[in-house]
This record gives structure tokens, sequence and C-alpha cells, in this order.
């Protein structure tokens, strides 16, 4: 979790503790009691393990017929989204109304916030609200690290641009450890557009935190310059050990995972794909492909698919696919963050990360 | 006393009357200059005023980021006393009104002398040649779109072609948008962790490239603002052996600065992204570039390849830094800080002092063709003094500039300006100013 004391960069020990944060030019002294969740990767291991205990319970609260608590009753949480996603909103939105808690849904358009000091009066004005928890999902990275400088609300990252999308990694996390057990060493594969994709970076951080392998295959145009196809990423990138395969069948082959990665038309339109049809037929995941990985892999898709380009259909809803219950473990993951972080009393150790 | 334009490097007492420089002579032991002030510059580099090239003073159209008065006083604390405006102004200085109002209020309010700069294409829009004949009878220093590149080669061409008409360089800024492609930091490491769409060093150095090429082919004078890739200096070095007439500067922050910046951590990389990252006060156009760029650039500006030293100081508001990395607008504040921050290439031994006051002078003066940037008897009395062995914590709500849009807010920083004079006026005197206070953050001790 974020170091609550979020007008000082002391994380690294380099920075002196009077250093105000660098883009106001003006002190902000934000001495924050609760945390945040912007990312997987200063969470240690053993938070993860938590998080991801904690949420066995809630996905029993969630089953069943009457879904209600007092967890979280008189907090409020607003979800603010400036991207569409119906998906994670809801999954944010139940998790929040089955912990008691009032949700506030909040729908704002980026490109109508043409500057930042809107984004910036959009937040305080809500922090004069008396929130408890703001859950942010931004098509600009970073925005949630920006939003968390600005309130003390805890701030929970729902996806931010191209960056990062943490809940979907803890749910993911979850469905693999209620199928296979221990996470360490198992081959996790994901293929798809990793250039444009937070859940490919979240994912990558937060599988390879808990001791998997992880390897990605896609076109060389989905992926970052600076990264090449055929090789094990250093420890620089911030992706140490991230193998790059030279193709599909490479990557599929002795997989304990398979996760496919929504891609979009818009990329075969700036250029990156010549076809959504060649990459279907190069990099989409059928039951030949499947056939690779090992026997009772999963399959997994963080939605909404596209049935046909990067999965076939027979094996979306076929017997590996988890995709439903991927969904179904979002809303008990939710839970488990706003309740570790809104709840009386409880909040996330925050450390520095570096004890993992 | 340090006049690169002459050869000097010396000990020596600086004559000034009438505004103008009078002699440089000998130390005066036992000499009493009767009727003369005195300033005691002892322990001080004296040097010529200094030349920027390449400055933003937002005057007129956006006056609440900077304006005239604000700019040309933040020049005058930098120990700028010539500074050069850059034309995307709103009304751009396309015609010959809107330079001649912006040289008439710069002479009635300017605390030091400001040159205009002409725009290449009418509206910056990169479509028709603006009226360069009427731009270079009205002034202006040279032609550029900045901000804005000349996409279309042929424009390029003939802006190039009739630029010889008139004597002056094209300064183009060289950037190719398509394959900017969205990005807003340096393509590489720091942006990929953080999910920053990257910009590849051959953004520039592809357009940098072409127009070297175009100026070998009209034997034009081309100026390249704010060079940053290794790329770009080997294209450059390669034109400069074919004889091409070109002349090139690089900005403060880019031989001081890398993408690491960009973690809001001044250069340090921290274990995870975190509250403090995406600083918006780094972004720039050209982005700051990788380590290996930096070297790059400071190995040219060394050696002469590169020519000059020129600020790009780009003031914005606030709210134009309150906001996501991508929302940010491009620039940095960069006047009162420029000399501190390559001062730190003297101290380190990486390039002479002579070099370095050169880059800022009489390099950037002869790339004018004026009488300026020097000492000489009978030049305007345009004087900085340096004190080398000051240290001083950027402190940006204490700039005279009207932003303060810096990412070296709270850096200790060696080498500062102390006094500049003007036309044999001091406008600007350090020990005037309020003292600094506060915590600073030492690059040096941490490394």
């Amino acid at each position: 979790m974020t170091n609550p004391t979020t007008a000082v960069g002391n994380e690294n020990g380099g920075v002196a503790e009077s250093t105000p944060i660098a883009p106001s030019g003006e002190v902000e002294q934000v001495v924050v009691p609760r945390h945040h969740l912007l990312d997987l990767d200063d969470l240690a291991p053993a938070e993860i393990t938590d998080l991801l205990d904690s949420a066995v319970s809630m996905l029993e609260i969630a089953g069943r017929d009457i879904r209600k608590t007092p967890a979280l009753r008189g907090k409020t949480i607003i979800t603010m989204f400036f991207e569409n996603s119906t998906r994670t909103r809801v999954s944010f939105e139940q998790a929040g109304k089955i912990l008691g808690a009032d949700v506030i849904n909040v729908t704002a358009s980026a490109s109508s916030v043409s500057k930042g000091e809107s984004l910036l009066n959009t937040v305080k004005t809500l922090q004069a609200m008396h929130i408890d928890a703001l859950v942010v999902r931004h098509p600009h990275s970073g925005a949630p690290y920006f939003i968390s400088n600005h309130t003390d609300a805890s701030v929970i990252n729902a996806g931010d641009g191209t960056h990062a999308h943490p809940t979907q990694s803890l749910l993911d996390l979850f469905t693999v450890r209620n199928h296979l057990g221990d996470i360490a060493g198992k081959k996790i594969t994901i293929v798809g557009d990793v250039l444009y994709s937070r859940v490919a970076r979240s994912n990558i951080i937060a599988f390879q935190k808990m001791g998997a392998e992880v390897v990605v295959s896609c076109p060389n145009t989905l992926l970052p310059d600076e990264w090449q196809i055929g090789s094990t990423l250093g420890e620089e990138t911030g992706f140490g050990g991230l193998k790059l395969a030279r193709n599909v069948d490479e990557a599929v082959d002795g997989a304990d995972v398979v996760m496919a990665l929504r891609i979009q038309q818009e990329r075969q339109d700036a250029g990156h794909l010549p076809s959504l049809r060649e990459y279907s037929e190069r990099w989409g995941i059928n039951a030949t492909r499947m056939a690779l990985a090992n026997d009772g892999a999963l399959l997994m898709h963080p939605g909404p698919m596209n049935e046909g380009v990067e999965i076939s259909s027979e094996v979306a809803h076929g017997a590996q696919s988890v995709v439903e219950e991927q969904v179904r473990n979002g809303v008990a993951v939710r839970m488990a963050v706003l309740y570790t972080l809104c709840a009386p009393g409880k909040s996330i150790r925050a450390t520095n990360g570096d004890e993992v | 006393m340090i006049d690169p334009a002459q050869g000097i490097d010396k000990v020596a007492d600086v004559l000034i009357k009438d505004g103008v420089i009078e002699g440089v002579v000998d130390p005066s032991s036992g000499r009493f200059f009767d009727g003369y002030d005195v300033i005691d510059a002892s322990g001080m580099i004296v040097s010529p005023g200094f030349v920027d090239l390449h400055t933003h003073l937002r005057d007129p159209g956006q006056e609440w980021k900077e304006t005239i008065i604000s700019g040309t006083r933040a020049a005058a604390h930098g120990g700028f006393t010539t500074v050069c405006a850059m034309p995307n102004t709103d009304p751009v200085q396309d015609s010959a009104a809107v330079v001649e109002d912006v040289m008439r209020r710069a002479a009635a309010d300017g605390m030091v002398r400001v040159l205009p700069i002409g725009a290449i294409s009418v509206g910056q829009h990169g479509k028709q040649l603006a009226p360069m004949g009427e731009l270079a009878d009205a002034g202006v220093i040279g032609f550029s779109d900045d901000g804005n590149p000349v996409a279309d080669a042929n424009l390029m061409r003939q802006a190039l072609a009739y630029s010889i008409e008139v004597g002056l360089p094209i300064i183009n800024h060289a950037e190719d948008k398509s394959l900017v492609n969205g990005g807003v930091m340096s393509a590489g490491t720091v942006a990929t962790r953080l999910g920053l769409a990257g910009v590849p060093a051959e953004t520039e150095t592809a357009m940098v490239a072409r127009d070297l090429h175009l100026a070998e082919l009209t034997k034009a004078r081309l100026h390249i603002p704010h060079i940053s890739t290794a790329g770009s200096i080997i294209a450059l070095r390669a034109a400069k052996e074919r004889g091409v007439n070109v002349t090139a500067e690089v900005t403060p922050h880019h031989l001081m600065l890398n993408d690491k910046w960009v973690y809001g951590l001044h250069g340090d990389v921290p274990d995870q992204v975190g509250s403090q990252s995406y600083d918006t006060n780094t972004k720039v156009n050209p982005p700051l570039r990788s380590h290996e760029d930096a070297e790059a650039v400071i190995a040219a500006l060394d050696e002469g390849l590169i020519d000059i030293i020129a600020t790009d100081h780009a003031p914005h508001a606030l709210t134009d830094k309150i906001c996501t990395y991508n929302e940010a607008a491009h620039g940095i504040n960069v006047l009162e800080t420029a000399l501190s921050m390559v001062f730190d290439l003297v101290t380190s031994d990486r390039i002479s002092l002579t070099r370095i006051i050169e880059s800022l002078t009489s390099g950037p003066a002869a790339i004018l063709g004026k009488d300026l940037g020097s000492l000489k008897k009978g030049f305007s009395a345009d004087v900085a003094i340096i004190d080398p062995e000051a240290q001083w914590v950027v402190e940006p709500e204490q700039f005279a500039s009207k932003s303060v849009n810096t990412p070296l807010n709270g850096v200790k920083l060696t080498g500062r300006v102390v006094q500049t004079i003007y036309q044999g006026e001091t406008v600007f005197d350090l020990s005037t100013q309020s003292a600094s206070t506060g915590a600073a953050v030492d690059l040096g001790a941490r490394a």
C-alpha cells in the first residue's frame, strides 16, 4: 500500500522529509490515516495472501441468499469512472453494498475534463463531502496517484491508462489459487496486447511476486520498443524475469494458466496489426493451442471477450475456462479490498515493499 | 574575467561608461577610478551577459504565464541580457504588426534586450510561408514555428531557400509527429513502468536528418533548436563534416536531467511507482531523454559540435501542471536556473568554464551576427557576475518569472549569477533579494 504520508517522498531515503510534492509547487500537508490500493507493486506477498484469504470468506458472504453485512455501515464509497466499464463498476458497487456501505456512482468523461484543474476540483469537491473511499477508473496512467495526493479518502485504482489494474490481478490470483493451490512455480502465459494492457502489466507483477513464472506472447508491434522477443527481461526493467516467447505455441507449451487479453479494433486501425483475422490465426487461443498447455490448465480472460478473435468460442465456454468464475471472484476480492481499507480499525500495514 | 570572444581569461577590471564597455584593464593595484562606481567582484567570474536564443515570453496572449516584464526580469535574474522571443504567441508573431508590438513594449518595459523570432508559416500552421521579408524588415533574428515542426518537407525546403533572401536562419523544431503517436515522455524502461506512452528518440533524429539534407540542398542556414538525441548528434556531425551551414543548441535540462526524473525523485529510481511519480514538471518537448542521450549531448557541447546552450524557457501556470501527466503542458521554467544547471558540468570537470561561458555568450551572438556577448570596447555594457562557490536551493516561489514549473524544486545547485548589468545599469543584484530558506536535495551527496 502506498505510504500514507503522501506529501513526503521518503520511501527511498533519498528525498528530504520536507520536500513538497513536485507538481504544485506548494507544500501539501496531507497527513492521512488511511491507505490506498494503487498498484500491487508496493504490496508484500504476505499482504497479498492476507487479501486473498479475506476474499475466501467474502466469497461465501457474496453467495448467500441474503447478501448483506454491516461491516461498512455508515461508510461512503464513490466510484468515479472516467472510462466506460460496466463490469468493474458494478463489481465494486456490488462489493460495497454487500458490505453495507453507501455507494455512489459518478460517471465523468475525461474528454470533458479538458484540464487537470477540473479533475483536481472534482476530487476536492468530493473530498469535502466526507468520502471514505474513491474507486477510480481513468484513461490516463497515474491519475489515481494524482488523486491520492489531493484527498484523504482511500483511493482504489480500478484501472489507470496503460499502467495498472490491481483488483483485476487480485481476482486472477484468487481464481488461480482456488484451482491450483500454491501459485509459486506455476507457468502463467499471457497472450495479447502487452503494450496497451494494464491487466498484462499488473498481472506480470502480481504473479511474479507470488513466485510464478510468467511468459508473454504477442506481435512485436504490441511490445515496448526496448523489449526483445525471445529474451528474458532484466531487473532494471521493473519486470525482471519476464520471458518474451518467440511464438504463441512456445508460450503456451506446458502452461498452467493461459490468459488471453482483449484485442481492440483500434490496434488494427493504428497499424499495430494487419488485421484481426491475422491476429486470430497467429495469436488466438483455440483448442489446438490449449492442448499444448498442461493437463488441467486454466483458461482465463479479463473480459469482455472478442470471441473468434483472441479466444475461440469453443474454449471460451469449454471445460478449462474460468472466465465466469473470474467475474464472480471479482466481487469477493473487491469486498476484501474495501473491507481492509475502510473498516473501522482496519488497515493494511504500510510497507516499503522491500521485505519481499 | 572571462570573455571567450577576445580570448580573455584573467583577473581584470572592466570599465563601463555611458552604457557601453570602455575597456578591460589590468587590476587596479593602487589605481583609483575617479568618478566610477566600483563593483567589487573579487572571487567572482565576470562574464559577458548571456544571450538566449530560445525563450518563450508568452506575451501577447498568455500573460497569466509570463509577460515581457516578468520574463525579462527572470532573464536578468539568470544573467541573461538578451533573449530571443519565440513566436508561438497569440496572435502568432507572423506579421510585422505583432513583431513591432513586441519590440515596442520590450523596449519600453523590458529589463533586458528582446529580439523577436518570426514564424516560418502563417499562424504556425505549416501551410503557407509567413511574410519573411516583412518580418526581417521588422527586426526578427530568425524564423521558427517552435512547438510545431514544419511537417511538410517541401514547405521546409521552400522556407530554407527563401531565407537566403533575408540572410536569417531557419529554426525548425525537429519532431516527426506521426512517430510521437500519443507519446508523452521518452520511450524506455521508465515509460513502460509508468504505463506512459513513449516517444522514441528517432522522432527527433529522423527530422533532424531530413532538415540537414534540405539545408544542404538549399545551401541555407539551419539552426537546430533543443537537440537532444545521440542519433541527432551523429547526423549533425556528418552534416558539419560535409560543410552544411548548420548550428545547434542544447538546453540545460537535456544536459542535466534524464527520463528517470519523471519518477519525481530527482533522478533516483524507486522500487515501486509512488505518489510522487508522474512529476508533470518534467514534461517537456523534446522529452527528457535517456542517460545515454544526455551523455551524448554533453560530449557534443564540449567539443563544440553543439554550438550553444539555449534555455527553451517555457513558463506554464499551476493549472497546466496540477493534473495527470497526459494532460500536463510541455515546458520547463529555465531562465533563473540555467547557469547553475550547466555549472555542474564545470564543477564536475566535464566541460571547461570558458566553453560554458562561450556557449552562453559569444556563441549565440555569432549565430545572431550581432555585436553582443562580449566585453569588447564599444559593446553594450551587458555583464553577468557569477559566484562559482555559491550554493543555493531552488525555490520556485522566489522566481521572478510568473510561473514555477521546474522539476528542480528543492534541489541544491552550485554556482550562481549574483549580479546582472544591462547597458551599464544593474538589473539584478542577489544581495538585495530575500534570503532563501528551506530544505534541500543534494544530488551530489547522494551519488
